[in-house]
């Protein structure tokens, strides 16, 4: 009989319950490898498909073809939609051709700038995966961190104050100590909220989205008053890091690939390591998971919701630190496009594990590196790319619905065996 | 004569489980019929069959001899079957006759609620099958035994004919199961039939009219009530033979372990919940605390454990004053808590056995060297508790959660018991479990006496209380009403204070009275 007691699905609970237990040996990994990855790829081919379909119906020149004759309009239908993907992919990965010549050529000037599209992807990516842990450390812990982007831009104003204002320092001092500020700035952030819930029981959804405000404001003020860059008259931008607090680039302009990416694999596997092989991170989970039986364990819920929001919000502010320190080098307003929010999607996607988070970090990064292309090269506006990605990741985001699309079955875990009865029952 | 239902070759399974392995069934008209098995045998999946929450893979129904298919609990109603739940179906804030005619409301002209038509029915039942209830009370009022009377009437004007019973006195004081059982009587004297479904040995046995013993999702046995007794029952439940009593040494308590002294807890609308209590545990003892659920067992455990604050009132453990320290340290002070829902507080289900088996503990050493989880030991501790306390599990990397519940309560005491404690908390510590699994832990905690471990008992199982404690203490409303020597009182005194009734003199167990296993 089916012992597994029935838990209503909530949000965050369901996907922890999915994910909480860290793979054995990594037997499990292999089992589900395949199911892992089918749904987001699914995913991808459903979202491109809308996305072609939209294509055509919101494109003026094949209404157009359509007035002469339908085959005329079909075909251009089609040309169109075969530029803009065209466009989409060679944007996010590189020219095949154009790489399979360089490489032929050997010039390695020609091969870098071939790789660059695949090398902008990453670049993408990098701000993802600092979120994406964000909020995954959050849901481990039970707590819904919605105010990543806010503690990602106090992050990014701290970096950036320390990236300009302090001087003096070697690189190798400047740009950790840069970062760390920017993390530090972050996990202000979220202690914030993090305290109000553990001293008041106030709900951190509610706070950390007023704290978003809060920050979105202040860094205003501060990029028009205390910080503004000299001669700016009145704009609210930055004065330009000193160079030894630069995150450096690992090629020349306009190649943007740069040491970030590396730091942001790193921070993803000492997350992992926090959360499965310490004592903190089993305290966070079990408080997560179960904060009756955390109790009654003896765990203080307290602390752990304000260490869990502290280390999310640390995780945020690296993310803007990062963007500031590698690739903007000065702090202005459109700094984050809306990494905070993608990063909730993006997480669940990735099963709260960081892992998972660094390969939808890369599909997020990827398709909207592309999708930048697309709007470059195609006729297609700026508002299609936007309404096309958010359709493929909101398949991506929502396995339920491509399961449903293509019936398939959920996939039955190898240790929902249940046994029939106690232990006298031979 | 043809039985009023039949259940032929009825098959269900679930991935990975045969829940029902071509069952038969007959019910006669007029007859109880109990259904014994142990949790996880099979009983309630055919009964949702029945009832038509579930479709079975093969086999059918017959009622009346008619070949019927039942789609839904509707369907269940218009066949004559009716269910009686385990926990009640009833809304608190309705009366009686609100309650009652919800879903098949009577009608005034224009759609308006006939009330008088339907409490005059209901009036007409509760004389005919001597089921007092007042129409007009709110079912909030009502004591539980009556709100179960409130479901029966509920079946009966829909027409009832076959009543389903789910383990129905496990909410009932043992005279309220006693009333149940006379009223299970009356229903079949006026031509009901009844399925009664248990794992509880007195009460088939003093009730039933056949028994039918299911195991492992297959009809292992059909007796008559005369032809047996408890142990040939247990032993076909659970497929061997079965200790019913568990062996007890004379008890030598020792020095005042846990001592309890004027406790006053209010629960979070500040009810006072537990008032004014005190009691002492000594080494060595096993006290034991009976009552109904509900009568502020639950939050004195909670307060005793440092997971709820107590209003007033002094706690001494271990020779400390206990009354403000944490969870956490209480215990490190060398004691343990068994609780009472293992599923909300004992576990984390997502979790391993490994992990749940350091739940307490994997902070020190040698389970953690600052705060980097040493695996190798964690998983070692879970391999030898594994073997030492029996808990079928595949791996000690399988998340509990897919554990029986069994296994799930063995992971607990396993962890509980295996620390060196001096004083443990056992909080209905066999509440759902089956035969073999409640001997084992009796013997366990037994055991842990023996050991010289001071031991709070809690259980609203008379039987287990009966036969475990050394001495017995009675809550009812938030206060200890008595505190006796389990020797030489019978279970009617017992159960009377558990009704709260004081009798003037403890009544003198029946000279061949012999306590009795929780079955």
């Amino acid at each position: 009989m089916n012992q597994k007691i029935e838990e209503k699905p909530e949000l965050g609970k369901e996907i922890l319950k999915e994910l909480n237990h860290e793979p054995a040996e990594g037997e499990h990994h292999k089992k589900s490898l395949w199911s892992s990855i089918s749904i987001p790829l699914l995913a991808i081919l459903t979202g491109l498909l809308v996305g072609a379909v939209l294509i055509a119906v919101t494109s003026t020149t094949v209404y157009a073809a359509f007035g002469e004759s339908i085959g005329k309009g079909l075909l251009t239908a089609l040309r169109e939609i075969g530029t803009a993907y065209k466009a989409l992919f060679t944007g996010a990965l590189g020219d095949p051709v154009r790489i399979i010549n360089a490489l032929k050529l050997g010039d390695a000037k020609e091969i870098r700038s071939a790789l660059n599209p695949a090398l902008e992807s990453l670049v993408q990516s990098t701000p993802y995966i600092f979120t994406g842990l964000a909020v995954a450390v959050g849901f481990r812990s039970g707590l819904f961190n919605i105010g990543v982007e806010g503690q990602l831009f106090m992050g990014a104003a701290a970096a950036t104050y320390v990236g300009y204002a302090v001087t003096g320092l070697p690189a190798y001092i400047h740009m950790p100590l840069a970062l760390l500020a920017g993390a530090a700035g972050g996990a202000l952030w979220g202690f914030i909220p993090g305290l109000l819930k553990a001293k008041t029981g106030g709900h951190e959804v509610i706070n950390t989205i007023m704290m978003n405000w809060i920050a979105f404001r202040l860094t205003e003020w501060l990029l028009s008053g205390p910080m503004t860059r000299p001669g700016s008259g009145g704009m609210p931008i930055s004065p330009l890091i000193q160079k030894t607090a630069e995150i450096p680039q690992f090629f020349q302009s306009p190649i943007r690939f740069h040491l970030g990416f590396f730091i942001a694999l790193a921070t993803a596997w000492l997350i992992w390591w926090l959360l499965f092989k310490t004592t903190w991170g089993l305290n966070l989970r079990t408080v997560g998971t179960n904060p009756r039986a955390a109790k009654y364990a003896g765990l203080s819920t307290t602390k752990s919701i304000l260490v869990a929001m502290s280390i999310s919000g640390a995780l945020a502010g690296l993310a803007g630190a990062n963007q500031i320190l590698a690739v903007n080098r000065s702090m202005a307003l459109g700094l984050s496009s809306g990494y905070g929010y993608d990063s909730i999607a993006l997480a669940l996607i990735g099963n709260n594990h960081p892992v998972g988070i660094v390969l939808s970090s890369l599909l997020f990064g990827t398709l909207r590196n592309g999708a930048t292309r697309m709007m470059v090269v195609s006729s297609i506006p700026i508002d299609i790319v936007d309404v096309i990605q958010a359709i493929i990741l909101m398949f991506v985001a929502a396995p339920a619905i491509i399961r449903a699309i293509y019936h398939i079955k959920k996939p039955k875990k190898e240790d929902e065996t249940v046994f029939l009865s106690g232990w006298g029952g031979k | 004569m043809t039985p009023i239902l039949e259940l032929r070759g009825i098959t269900k399974s679930f991935p990975g489980v045969l829940a029902n392995d071509h069952i038969n069934l007959s019910l006669n008209q007029g007859e109880i019929l109990a259904l014994l098995g142990e949790n996880g045998a099979g009983k309630s999946t055919l009964m949702n069959i029945l009832y038509g929450l579930y479709q079975p893979d093969e086999g059918e129904i017959l009622i009346n001899g008619e070949k019927v298919v039942i789609n839904s609990p509707t369907d269940a109603i218009k066949h004559g079957i009716g269910m009686v739940h385990q926990h009640f179906m009833l809304i608190p804030v309705f009366t009686v006759t609100e309650n009652v005619m919800l879903g098949d409301e009577a009608v005034k002209q224009a759609g308006f609620l006939d009330r008088p038509r339907a409490a005059k029915r209901i009036l007409d039942i509760s004389n005919k099958y001597n089921l007092a209830v007042d129409p007009d009370s709110y079912v909030r009022d009502l004591p539980v035994g009556v709100q179960q009377r409130v479901e029966i009437i509920k079946l009966l004007y829909r027409d009832a004919e076959i009543l389903i019973f789910d383990e129905p006195t496990a909410v009932l004081t043992p005279q309220e199961a006693d009333e149940l059982f006379l009223i299970m009587r009356t229903l079949v004297q006026q031509g009901k039939s009844i399925i009664f479904i248990t794992h509880k040995l007195r009460e088939v046995l003093a009730i039933a009219d056949r028994i039918m013993v299911i195991r492992r999702g297959t009809v292992v046995g059909e007796t008559l009530p005369e032809n047996s007794d408890k142990n040939t029952l247990a032993s076909m439940m659970v497929g061997r033979e079965v200790n019913l009593v568990v062996d007890k040494r004379a008890c030598h308590p020792g020095e005042v372990i846990c001592e309890v002294q004027n406790m006053v807890v209010a629960d979070k609308f500040q009810n006072i919940v537990v008032d004014d209590v005190s009691f002492e545990i000594r080494a060595g003892e096993i006290l034991g605390l009976a009552g109904v659920q509900g009568n502020g067992q639950t939050e004195l455990v909670e307060a005793l454990t440092g997971l709820q604050h107590m209003v007033s009132g002094k706690v001494t453990l271990m020779g400390e004053d206990a009354s403000k320290f944490s969870p956490r340290q209480i215990t490190e002070l060398g004691s343990a808590h068994v609780p009472e829902d293992r599923q909300a507080d004992g576990l984390v289900l997502p979790f391993t056995v490994a992990e749940n088996l350091v739940l307490c503990s994997y902070y020190k050493q040698p389970y953690a060297k600052g705060i980097v989880l040493q695996y190798n030991h964690i998983l070692q501790n879970a391999e030898k508790l594994i073997k030492d306390f029996d808990i079928r599990t595949p791996s000690a990397m399988t998340s509990v959660g897919s554990l029986s519940g069994g296994n799930q309560q063995k992971v607990i005491i396993a962890r509980e018991l295996s620390r060196p404690i001096q004083f443990l908390v056992a909080s209905q510590p066999t509440r759902g479990l089956d035969v073999g699994s409640i001997e084992y832990i009796h013997k366990r905690i037994v055991e842990k006496r023996d050991e010289g471990c001071a031991i709070l008992l809690v259980s609203p199982e008379l039987d287990e209380i009966m036969e475990l404690s050394d001495r017995i203490a009675v809550m009812y409303r938030g206060q200890l009403i008595a505190t006796v020597e389990n020797k030489g009182i019978s279970k009617e005194y017992i159960g009377l204070l558990m009704a709260g009734v004081v009798p003037e003199t403890p009544i003198e167990p029946a000279a061949d009275h012999v306590i009795e296993a929780t079955f």
